[in-house]
């Protein structure tokens, strides 16, 4: 690891962990945990979140590595498409005959 | 399910109570860590492993309640015997120590339970074998948790090189039990039903030299005393502090259920 703080050397990094519960489905967060490396924070993972057959697949990804939006940011990132009601496809007529639409 | 056979075979039952007890005894000795690792995924590790080596037990304690001819329970045989009743190797009835000696320790011990549970599955006791299929997994799954852990202590710092070397050096001379051929197991080898200990030695030696090797780490040279006698009962002093906390409860409270 190349940026080393002095608390980064006292604790272990925090990854955040994404488990598949079954073939066809996304991965999705369950949490986070601290591991040393990569390798590990996927056994921690294991343990920690799949111990109830919860999974198939688990992601781990450095939470330092993830790059999220911002609180401050909701209002012009999310609230712009409050009164877009076009982009939704409710302006077809669905003919009878169609099932499962 | 099919049918399972219980006829009395002591001979057997005595070489399953080794493997059951091993299983037993170190599921003991790994519930300790909990609260005592160096982070709380870890404690969660151990744990995990510790309950997997129960899950053993119980079934391997079943068995021999079985065979023996007495019809004890699980609960009775981990519970209502004494220390010169236990077959456990020495290796697992060790105090806890430090974490670089317990994944030396665990190393050792998966890499044999490796060899082990792969030979059983083969073994014509339909219980053992089903037993050993299931814990084949397991064990994988242990022997890779000692074995990552054996390298990044190994290769580490300084000081944890040094702890990891000193871990393997104090495990050393409790490792040749694991793979002495005590009368049980050459009598339940001559049934079918077992392995011989010492076929096991080269592939389990193997893996954890490998490892340790990769740790820059070195192993042993044959220590200069060995321990001897879990097999037959006879066992070091750490056992009966293990065994009054392991069934003071169940003793003060016979026949109390949840």
């Amino acid at each position: 690891m190349s940026e080393r703080t002095p608390e980064a050397e006292r604790s272990w990094p925090l990854w955040e962990v994404f488990v598949r519960g079954k073939r066809g489905l996304s991965h999705v967060h369950v949490g986070s945990l601290h591991a040393p490396d990569a390798a590990m924070a996927l056994r921690n993972a294991r343990d920690v979140y799949t111990r109830r057959q919860e999974g198939v697949s688990l992601w781990v990804v450095r939470a330092a590595d993830i790059t999220a939006s911002s609180p401050d940011e909701r209002d012009s990132f999310f609230d712009p498409a409050a009164d877009k009601v076009y982009r939704h496809p409710t302006f077809y007529d669905v003919p009878e005959d169609v099932e499962y639409l | 399910m099919t049918e399972i056979a219980v006829s009395a075979n002591p001979a057997s039952a005595q070489y399953i109570q080794g493997l059951a007890d091993d299983a037993l005894v170190y599921a003991q000795r790994l519930g300790e860590w909990i609260s005592r690792g160096p982070q709380i995924e870890e404690d969660m590790a151990l744990a995990n492993i510790g309950l997997d080596l129960l899950g053993q037990a119980r079934a391997l304690l079943t068995r021999v309640g079985q065979l023996d001819g007495t019809g004890r329970s699980e609960d009775d045989l981990a519970y209502f015997r004494d220390e010169r009743e236990f077959r456990n190797v020495h290796l697992v009835e060790q105090e806890r120590d430090g974490f670089g000696h317990e994944m030396a320790r665990l190393l050792w011990f998966s890499a044999y339970q490796h060899e082990l549970y792969a030979g059983l599955r083969r073994s014509e006791d339909e219980v053992l074998a089903g037993v050993a299929g299931k814990a084949l997994k397991e064990v994988s799954y242990h022997r890779d948790h000692a074995a990552q852990w054996v390298l990044r202590l190994g290769d580490g710092t300084e000081e944890s090189h040094e702890r990891m070397q000193s871990g393997l050096d104090s495990v050393q001379p409790y490792v040749a039990e694991l793979f002495e051929d005590s009368p049980a197991a050459v009598a339940a080898v001559e049934q079918g039903i077992g392995v011989l200990p010492s076929s096991l030695e080269p592939e389990a030696t193997a893996f954890v030299r490998q490892f340790v090797g990769q740790a820059t780490l070195t192993l042993p040279e044959a220590p200069r005393w060995r321990a001897r006698g879990g097999r037959d009962g006879i066992h070091s002093r750490p056992m009966g502090y293990l065994l009054a906390e392991m069934q003071h409860i169940a003793r003060s409270h016979p026949g109390a259920r949840w």
